[in-house]
């Protein structure tokens, strides 16, 4: 009994680490030893698969891209989030209930289903194929959820504590930005977690919304043969650096997400 | 005349929550609102501090018509029932807050805090944020807050109701000394008798959003204007009978009858109703103005060295509190003793003869 204790997590924690490892093992092989025989590690060590990444544009690029659309939707969706859940959240006004349901339905669709309106607005406003088409685009999913979130952290907030800051004299502005703000910006931080891990792994309105000059890597990565045969090395090392980014995020964010959890909105 | 309402009537939705109240508050006094939960207590406070606007009527704040002001720029304070500090700040800068809004000299400020901070005895706490401290200390950080200001009014809406016992009782000790030294007019919301009483100054009595008696609490207790001011002034709650007066006495149920005296021996014949506190009622007779009535035992509780009993009589149900412990049975027949010279006499509109 007492070896099951141990055991049974650590095969756990080694079958979700397994692809994980693969992939990184992979990333510093050869192609032509990932395509021979099978192999526990990497035999011929090369980082040949990472200089390419970081040399090439066409690949540097696509991570450069990503991170521009994920940056800017990420702050767009908190900006407009925020005042958004705070209404929802202080003020009783027609139909509110009935608006903030809507707002949800919104994550309830496919993004299939949008992806082709939005290539022909896009295409006719010369938004086509830039950074900003994909993070105007996937507000569509991230504004709901962060207002959803971060209405459930404001409505933590008791109202007399406006209030109180009111009657001591604080302007509206005032009280938000010194007082509100720093009380809910563990809410925020949720927030920015989900926003910036959707829109960072959404690969369809993405991949539809650009063509060369805006290409994410998600869409570079699935170009699986070139010229020169198939690079999965390549292929492997790009993953592994996608990965990165969201292991960041997630590392500083990861006790506000308990917290998140406890309020039954995440 | 610090501040005044007018008419002041306030209806939510379609729901009138303060009826056409007209109140004046004199400068410098500690004012107590009591009633029970949803009376209006609360919705009153809101008005007066302007974080509400009365449908209709006027408020006036120092000779001066304040109805439409933004509360920003009314000299008030508030503190609520719950501990409502600014999470992100430490003690001192909850504190100091509402002076720093105002720009007031750094120099000044910090004498301020550490004054106030000494007379409520949080001083070695200033360091530290609010979510370190307990319940007491929380709301003395938030008192502190309301006392830095100076401001004319302040208001108090149940502020010891979420702490345990013994704090209440040192709180409630210190406030009214506390905020006298300052001169500012004080409104405490309560729903405790016993506490408007500990507190003093002077009572308004709330009894759904109308207020139905205000003066100084010792006068408002002792004479209860009507029987709705002398209900919400009584707890355990205030026992009622309708009698009748014929000639010289009093009437209840036929068996039972005493004579009118003083000022009550000129009163009209005709149907009075008698109110008379729970402690006016005993198992002894009280005074030899006692009248003995007799009724059966629904239930006793016993509160340390005193008992409650409620008891069934006719068609009315009373309340006894006796001292000594009485384990009475439920439904044994009891004598029980009322102090006719302690009843109040209302009559048919319910109003005190």
């Amino acid at each position: 009994m007492k070896r099951a204790k141990w055991l049974v997590p650590t095969l756990y924690i080694l079958f979700l680490m397994l692809p994980i490892y693969w992939l990184i093992s992979m990333s510093f092989k050869t192609t032509n030893e990932i395509l021979g025989a099978f192999s526990l590690w990497p035999r011929e060590f090369t980082p040949d698969n990472y200089i390419t990444i970081f040399t090439d544009p066409t690949w540097y690029n696509g991570y450069f891209n990503s991170l521009t659309y994920v940056v800017v939707n990420t702050l767009l969706s908190v900006s407009v989030a925020l005042p958004a859940a705070y209404a929802f959240s202080r003020y009783r006004f027609l139909g509110d209930k009935h608006l903030f349901f809507w707002l949800l339905t919104n994550r309830m669709a496919p993004p299939a289903v949008f992806a082709l309106p939005f290539f022909q607005l896009y295409s006719a406003v010369g938004l086509f194929d830039t950074p900003m088409a994909v993070a105007l685009a996937h507000c569509l999913f991230n504004i709901p959820l962060a207002v959803w979130i971060l209405e459930g952290f404001m409505s933590a907030v008791p109202k007399e504590l406006d209030e109180t800051a009111y009657v001591d004299g604080y302007s509206f502005w005032r009280f938000f930005i010194r007082i509100f703000l720093p009380t809910i910006a563990a809410g925020i931080g949720v927030v920015m977690f989900f926003t910036f891990m959707f829109s960072w792994v959404e690969l369809l309105l993405a991949k539809t919304l650009t063509a060369v000059e805006a290409k994410p890597i998600a869409a570079t990565m699935t170009r699986t043969a070139s010229t020169s045969g198939y690079e999965l090395g390549l292929l492997a090392a790009a993953g592994t650096l996608t990965i990165i980014p969201g292991a960041f995020v997630i590392y500083f964010v990861r006790h506000h997400i308990a917290k998140g959890f406890a309020l039954g909105r995440v | 005349m610090a501040i005044e309402l007018k008419r002041v009537t306030k209806v939510v939705a379609g729901d009138t929550h303060i009826h056409a109240t007209s109140l004046k508050l004199e400068e410098g006094r500690f004012n107590i609102l009591l009633g029970t939960t949803l009376s209006g207590k609360t919705t009153l406070l809101r008005l007066m501090a302007g974080l509400e606007r009365p449908t209709r009527g006027e408020i006036w704040f120092k000779g001066r018509n304040v109805t439409g002001l933004p509360v920003q720029q009314r000299k008030v304070a508030m503190v609520y029932q719950q501990f409502i500090n600014y999470p992100n700040f430490t003690v001192y800068d909850n504190i100091a807050s509402p002076l720093k809004v105002v720009r007031m000299p750094p120099k000044e400020i910090e004498s301020r805090v550490h004054k106030v901070a000494e007379l409520l005895q949080i001083e070695p706490l200033l360091k530290r944020m609010p979510g370190e401290l307990s319940g007491g200390q929380q709301q003395r950080t938030a008192l502190a807050r309301a006392l830095v200001k100076e401001s004319d009014l302040v208001l108090l809406d149940e502020p010891l109701a979420n702490l345990d016992y013994k704090l209440r009782e040192e709180l409630r000790e210190e406030l009214p000394k506390l905020f006298h030294d300052t001169g500012a007019t004080v409104v405490y919301a309560t729903t405790e008798p016993a506490e408007a009483l500990l507190l003093g100054g002077y009572t308004a009595t709330l009894h759904e959003g109308r207020v139905t008696q205000y003066g100084p609490t010792s006068s408002v207790y002792r004479a209860p204007g009507d029987l709705l001011s002398a209900r919400v002034f009584s707890d355990p709650p205030i026992n009622t009978a309708s009698v009748s007066k014929r000639g010289e006495r009093f009437h209840y149920n036929e068996s039972v009858s005493w004579k009118a005296k003083g000022r009550y021996a000129g009163l009209a014949d005709g149907a009075y109703t008698i109110g008379f506190r729970p402690h006016h009622i005993t198992l002894a007779p009280g005074s030899s103005e006692s009248i003995s009535v007799v009724g059966n035992v629904v239930v006793t509780e016993i509160s340390g060295s005193e008992s409650v009993i409620h008891m069934r009589v006719g068609k009315d149900t009373w309340v006894s509190l006796s001292h000594g412990i009485h384990s009475l049975k439920r439904g044994q027949g009891v004598e029980l003793f009322v102090q006719t010279d302690r009843c109040f006499y209302f009559d048919k509109n319910e109003r005190l003869v």
